[in-house]
């Protein structure tokens, strides 16, 4: 009953708040008027241009757009709401489906958002292991993005040249965690498993091949006359404006602004790494795409660096209130059985308080914010997902802009469906 | 919401020369003084961030302020979200802002709470762009009005749906069935 009065309360106040201030709504018109020649257009929800559900409706001149009006949401799956209902390491596989181009890193960013939570210390060696998984993560993720905007500017051929290599990156996934999209890898404290001897010898075969076919594809692209055209100064932003806009990632230092998480709140051991952050200069469609390119090779930089590099020692943190204990022992320890039905039942000890963290994911930054009434499940849980922050730019970027430069400018973007709705 | 914070590790406490603890006091400081100390209520580092909880009448100013402010220059709205707790009287809903000054990498989390009936905070659309968005999910999911906005609409749940489901009454399980009680599943 108090329920329905609140509800009641809040909808008299949002009507007369609605009546006070006139909804300025940009929706454009759907009549077409043949007197000024406009046209309404729907990019989307299921245009292939836009490489998942979103929709845009567009006004015309013709070529030229004047407004749009993006409508998200088809396929919100409210992950806030259900992760106020499961245990933390439940919780893992709704970060997943966020950004699922590259899962690991979300995957990654959860568990040390929850290890900080609970002031749980993660040896060295799980920690290279994870900067090894995130940097491939993030070169897959960006692959997708380059080679998908070859694509909307009619060059198929890199995108199946790099969609190869993805699939190789995909196998080293499978060996590590067993999965390849979804990948729901490592455990709060660590990793799951040490990298196995099929693992190391997938990874380091292919950062021996992977190079020639990067550089391949960075010769069939970077200067290519065609591919120019289509790209410069298209979908421009000022670095102000993308500021404003809360710009992270890519899209970010392709407008000229040296922000990265990796840099700025080191994680994960990110300082002992040798690696440059590329910056653009006009935020164009051009510079993201020569951004993540560069990117695809700092990444292996610092891939190389964690495997030559990467100390012994154990894959995870000594803390049986939290990490699993192995399968075997459960059978045969009193101990590990107690520790075990009380991590799956979620009864591990979390202590009150809140907790903001973020990683540099594909996209930009990636934040969780957990607040913990002690329960087994967070009492709040907010994503910062970087695409549903900066997708809201993307009217404003291409005003004024053709139909076809819209495209490539949303495809530069590189907006993840699952991220932007979460 | 001081009993949130109780348990912060030891080492985080002790860290007197450490230069984030300096820095949040450089920030703290500055805080106090273009906005008066008056204006903070609940000051508290958990794991390192200072947060701070004020009025919804000051926040605009506060974040304005900080905006405009060139010594430490919080210009960077990382991200605001709601929240809702049922138990406290008179201040069941909330809003979390978190700043960030990208030049002296330091981060702010401001806070503040109002009662459910009367969910009114000013939009913050006229400073940040990217608020727009943020606002319409806080007023999708919890109802929270913000007067100002040029949009104010549903985001990312359908127009016609008449709840905000990211209230705590609203539970996630179905609220017939008997054998899944909170005692064995969830909170």
């Amino acid at each position: 009953m108090a329920v329905n009065d609140t509800l009641e309360g809040t909808h008299k106040i949002i009507e007369e708040a609605r009546e006070q201030q006139p909804r300025i709504n940009p929706l454009a018109p759907t009549v077409n008027d043949f007197n000024q020649e406009l046209t309404t257009l729907n990019l989307g929800p299921t245009h292939p241009a836009t490489h998942g559900i979103f929709q845009n409706i567009l006004q015309m001149d013709g070529e030229r757009i004047i407004s749009g009006v993006p409508t998200i949401g088809y396929i919100h799956r409210a992950f806030e709401k259900i992760a106020e209902r499961r245990p933390f390491y439940q919780i893992t596989p709704l970060t997943d489906r966020m950004n699922y181009c590259s899962s690991p890193i979300n995957n990654m960013g959860w568990h040390m958002t929850v290890e900080k939570l609970l002031g749980v210390e993660v040896p060295k060696r799980a920690q290279y292991m994870r900067v090894i998984l995130m940097e491939l993560a993030r070169i897959t993720d960006h692959l997708i993005c380059n080679g998908i905007l070859g694509v909307d500017t009619g060059a198929f051929t890199g995108f199946l040249y790099l969609m190869d290599e993805r699939e190789k990156v995909y196998e080293i996934y499978e060996e590590v965690s067993g999965a390849r999209l979804t990948t729901n890898m490592g455990r709060v404290g660590g990793m799951e498993r040490d990298f196995t001897p099929v693992a190391l010898q997938k990874l380091r075969a292919w950062l021996k091949s992977f190079p020639a076919v990067m550089q391949e594809f960075e010769k069939m692209f970077n200067r290519n006359r065609i591919f120019m055209d289509r790209v410069v100064d298209v979908g421009g932003i000022s670095a102000e404006r993308a500021l404003n806009y809360g710009f992270t990632g890519p899209n970010l230092r392709a407008a000229g602004v040296d922000y990265d998480v990796r840099v700025m709140n080191p994680y994960s051991s990110y300082q002992d790494f040798d690696f440059e952050i590329p910056v653009g200069t006009k935020g164009d469609t051009y510079d993201r795409f020569m951004v993540r390119n560069e990117e695809i090779w700092q990444s292996l930089r610092i891939i190389n660096q964690a495997l030559e590099n990467l100390p012994e020692g154990p894959y995870h943190a000594d803390a049986p209130h939290y990490y699993l204990p192995p399968k075997q022992a459960v059978y045969k320890n009193m101990e590990a059985l107690i520790y075990h039905f009380k991590i799956v039942m979620g009864e591990i000890e979390a202590p009150v308080g809140e907790v903001y963290h973020s990683v540099e994911g594909g996209n930009g930054e990636l934040g969780f914010y957990l607040v913990s009434d002690g329960g087994r499940t967070p009492y709040r849980l907010h994503f910062r997902r970087p695409c549903f922050i900066y997708y809201q730019a993307y009217t404003e970027m291409v005003v004024g802009q053709t139909l076809s430069d819209a495209i490539v400018t949303l495809s530069s973007m590189n907006v993840i469906a699952g991220e932007l709705d979460a | 919401m001081a009993e949130q914070n109780e348990s912060i590790p030891a080492q985080e406490q002790a860290a007197a020369q450490d230069p984030a603890a300096q820095k949040n006091a450089q920030l703290l400081a500055l805080l106090h003084r273009l906005f008066g100390a008056d204006a903070f209520t609940d000051v508290e580092e958990p794991y390192g961030l200072l947060t701070a909880t004020t009025t919804r009448e000051r926040i605009h100013d506060i974040i304005a302020g900080l905006q405009q402010d060139q010594e430490l220059q919080l210009n960077f709205l990382t991200t605001m979200c709601g929240m809702h707790w049922p138990e406290k009287e008179g201040q069941e809903l909330g809003m979390v802002y978190h700043l960030h000054s990208l030049t002296q990498n330091i981060r702010l989390r401001l806070k503040i709470f109002f009662p459910i009936t009367d969910p009114v905070v000013p939009t913050l659309t006229d400073l940040y762009s990217t608020a727009n968005w943020m606002e319409r999910e806080a007023f999708d999911f919890f109802g929270i009005i913000f007067p100002g906005h040029p949009n104010l609409i549903r985001i990312l749940n359908v127009e016609d749906m008449d709840y905000h489901p990211m209230r705590r009454e609203y539970a996630l399980e179905d609220g017939t069935r008997e054998d899944k009680t909170d005692l064995f599943f969830g909170r």
